[in-house]
């Protein structure tokens, strides 16, 4: 009865949202505030009733409801309670869910939060999130339903795919969501604009913090996602461009030229244009990629033919928004009034800078993931785009934009002067290059390119300091002064310093992790050692272990550094009883921001086992610069000047004044 | 659950049971060699896998693979033979960096492509901007004053004359 309850709920959103697609917007085109009035109440209607929706799955997942198909095929009664949780969204239709929970309540976040928005803006707002709601919902109700029954209900369940169940579930999607789906925020406000033919200040303040918002839990997610599949997949990989990766990478890539352009529309009321087109691609890519993973039109072109309603479902949604957001661009973005003039060398000319290469690199990566297909179906060629391709593709698009990194956000508005912000960043060049020629010395000539991959690294980031150190002028005014300014700095200045020293991070340890790993691959007995980058590893042996849901065998590593022991390292390898499927689980061993990796292979006959044993120096900063990127957003966010709103005329501004604090 | 097909992939790669994607009896006595035969593998696709190259992949087919690169090796081929020995028996499906070539064309240049079609977007935006409020600044003269304005400013002129 109560997963009927969550059934209904989930058919009377989708009602509400036809309501509210359609009459706040009659409303705002006619200047009816009843009708406009409408939008926030439905919106957060529709929040609580997927809310219900949700909690009832949830409900089921827990209960072991094997009734529910969709419980069945994904649960089992001896699963842990975190992974019959996170089971909720590891298949198709709990994900779709999750998804469409997180679209909804950011919809309620603007009717809400909302208030000091024009109405007629907050009402088309909401409107047109209640379209993409409506196409979601509809989408989940006619193929996807998580509350379908069996008659006769099976007594237990297939268990979920034991790779997912992993604290890694119960992070990576939800962060990645939050991303996705917080880029349709910038999205209705851009249709909403166009719709309304202005572009306001309010406007613009309010599209950067959605942004902030969604680009950090998108880095987060990516980040997330990559480490997981790190630990998990067993063969010490962080980053395949898997097209299935890549279709996350994409938004993150085009959300951080959006991130990039509001800052000058916010600033200098100039990019207007430019800005709304790209809040409608970034959200258009999330689109593409929800496509992509969802309809399996990636692993093969098979699983599409299999269950061809889904794929062309979302394929009509997808022609459906973007070629209608962008039709409504094409007809509308002339309206739309061209703001302040800048000079090239300005900081505004460093933002389009900014602008340009993310387009460019998310264009390489799009066509890139897309080609095989297209080429397919022209030509029937197959070929494959892998790795090495995206590498000498995309790596040579970040190369400038990194370089150009730290004069950005030195140059003034308007009209910048290139020699003294150059002068200012003297001591991060003299950094940088210290960093190349102590590398070179350290590792000798045999590979060129990670000195200078190194130096651009620490270029990046000692740029980031700089540009706080001059802000304040700490040498000019001296350290009391100085720390006082510091204290006093814009939040979003500090947002930008974070993340632009969060990127440097990420890129030093791409750099030193891959470039000086060290790999040893060996069948070893017990007793046996062997050494990678000065430590050494001695296999003790391996013994069988029991867990709730599964069979392992656990390997056992005593690691030593010159003699002294430094870690005990236990690689295992399981089999999953429900499944009999057979996972790897590394053993990582953090030394500093370095790690020691160890994972099991197959097992001889007479006790000796295949060992994989890499040493990654500095590797978590990869995932420690991502971090401290959405840090940085979160810094942004957090700037006053975003809280209070726009600017209002002076008269109602005295108005307001006068009303007694409550 | 971007993960999610790419562990199913696996799975399906990993019909006979986990094993490592190398294992130490594939590897070549030289050194030399054997960093050749890692540098081609990771050029390489595992055929069933998705998007995997036989460096990485534990399938059968992969481990097959890298044996017949190391064989080619020891033979004497170069790079480009190993290469163009795998590409006339599986098709270049089995490059994971496709070649050069007119069907390839457009997925090479769409980087380069992407970013000569924005500089000379932004240089055509920015020209044409610059002309247009150049012109307005030079053909505009200052806009007249309406009748109500002039009289206004007599107005204010003979006031202070006044004082």
């Amino acid at each position: 009865m109560l997963v009927e309850l969550g059934h209904y709920a989930l058919v009377l959103a989708f009602a509400l949202t036809l309501v509210v697609s359609v009459v706040p917007l009659w409303g705002a085109l006619n200047g009816d505030g009843r009708l406009m009035a409408v939008a926030t109440p439905v919106s957060v209607t529709v929040f609580f009733l997927v809310l219900v929706s949700f909690a009832v799955l949830t409900g089921a997942y827990v209960a072991s409801d094997f009734s529910v198909v969709n419980v069945y095929e994904n649960s089992h009664s001896a699963k842990p309670l975190l992974f019959k949780i996170t089971g909720v969204w590891g298949n198709h239709e709990g994900s779709m869910l999750l998804w469409v929970l997180i679209l909804v309540f950011f919809g309620a976040l603007v009717g809400v939060f909302g208030g000091n928005l024009p109405d007629d803006l907050r009402a088309t707002t909401l409107a047109v999130q209640g379209w993409i709601s409506a196409g979601f919902l509809l989408f989940m109700l006619a193929t996807s339903n998580p509350f379908n029954r069996y008659e006769n209900p099976p007594i237990e369940g297939n268990d979920l795919n034991p790779i997912l169940q992993d604290i890694g579930l119960a992070i990576h999607p939800p962060l990645l969501y939050v991303g996705y789906v917080g880029f349709s925020i910038t999205f209705s406000f851009a249709v909403a604009a166009l719709i309304l033919g202005r572009t306001d200040a309010a406007w613009a303040r309010w599209v950067r913090p959605w942004t902030l918002l969604a680009w950090s839990f998108l880095t987060l997610g990516i980040a997330m996602g990559s480490y997981w599949a790190y630990y998990e997949l067993g063969w010490g990989g962080w980053w395949f461009w898997d097209p299935v990766e890549n279709a996350s990478f994409m938004p993150w890539l085009a959300g951080t030229a959006l991130l990039h352009s509001a800052i000058v529309m916010e600033k200098r009321e100039a990019l207007k244009v430019w800005t709304v087109l790209l809040a409608i691609f970034t959200f258009s890519l999330s689109l593409l990629g929800a496509f992509l993973v969802r309809s399996g039109v990636l692993t093969s072109v098979h699983a599409f033919a299999t269950d061809p309603s889904r794929g062309v479902f979302i394929l009509g949604l997808l022609c459906l928004f973007i070629g209608g957001s962008l039709s409504l661009f094409a007809w509308r973005a002339p309206m739309l009034k061209q703001g302040g003039l800048f000079a090239p060398i300005s900081r505004e000319g460093g933002l389009v800078l900014n602008n340009l290469f993310l387009t460019a690199a998310t264009a390489a990566v799009l066509v890139g993931t897309l080609y095989p297909l297209v080429l397919d179906a022209i030509t029937g060629e197959m070929i494959s785009v892998g790795e090495p391709f995206f590498n000498l593709t995309f790596g040579p698009l970040m190369v400038p934009l990194l370089m150009a990194v730290p004069f950005g956000p030195i140059l003034a508005w308007k009209r910048g002067d290139l020699l003294a912000a150059s002068q200012r960043l003297y001591a991060a060049f003299g950094l940088a290059l210290l960093m190349t020629l102590f590398t070179f010395w350290l590792w000798g000539m045999e590979r060129v390119l990670a000195p200078l991959g190194v130096g651009l690294a620490v270029w990046v980031m000692a740029g980031a300091i700089s540009e706080i150190v001059t802000r304040v002028k700490f040498f000019e005014i001296g350290p009391k002064r100085g720390f006082a300014r510091l204290y006093g700095l814009p939040g979003s200045a500090w947002g930008t310093a974070t993340a632009h020293f969060g990127i440097g991070v990420t890129v030093l340890g791409i750099v030193t992790s891959s470039a000086f790993q060290e790999e040893q691959v060996r069948t070893m007995r017990p007793g046996d050692t062997v050494n990678v980058s000065g430590y050494e590893l001695t296999f003790d042996g391996a013994v069988p272990r029991r867990g709730p849901n599964f069979v392992e065998e656990v390997g056992h590593f005593t690691v030593r550094e010159g003699g002294a022991f430094v870690a005990e390292m236990e690689p295992s390898k399981r089999v999953y009883t429900a499944r009999q499927m057979p996972t790897t689980e590394a053993a990582i061993h953090t030394i500093g921001f370095s790690q020691v990796y160890v994972s099991l292979g197959e097992r001889r006959n007479d006790g000796a086992v295949d060992v994989r044993a890499y040493c990654k120096p500095l590797i978590t900063l990869i995932w420690i610069g991502c971090v401290i990127m959405a840090l940085g957003a979160a810094f942004s966010m957090a700037d006053r000047r975003l809280r209070v709103g726009a600017p209002k005329p002076a008269a109602k501004r005295k108005q307001s004044a006068s009303v007694p604090a409550e | 659950m971007k993960r999610l097909l790419v562990c199913l992939s696996l799975v399906l790669c990993v019909l006979s049971g986990p094993s490592l994607a190398i294992s130490p009896d594939e590897i070549l006595e030289d050194p030399a060699l054997e960093t050749r035969a890692r540098a081609l593998s990771a050029e390489l696709r595992c055929m069933v896998c998705q998007n995997q190259s036989i460096d990485d992949s534990d399938a059968p087919l992969a481990k097959d693979l890298r044996v017949l690169v190391r064989e080619r090796l020891v033979a004497g081929d170069t790079d480009a033979q190993v290469i163009d020995f795998l590409v006339d028996r599986y098709g270049e499906f089995v490059l994971l960096k496709p070649r050069f070539a007119w069907h390839t064309f457009f997925l090479w240049a769409a980087g380069p492509l992407a970013l000569i079609a924005g500089i000379t977007a932004i240089v055509i935006t920015l020209r044409r901007r610059q002309s247009t409020t150049a012109a307005a600044g030079a053909n505009q003269p200052a806009p007249k004053l309406s009748a109500e304005e002039e009289e206004r400013l007599k107005a204010l002129l003979s006031s202070k004359d006044q004082s």
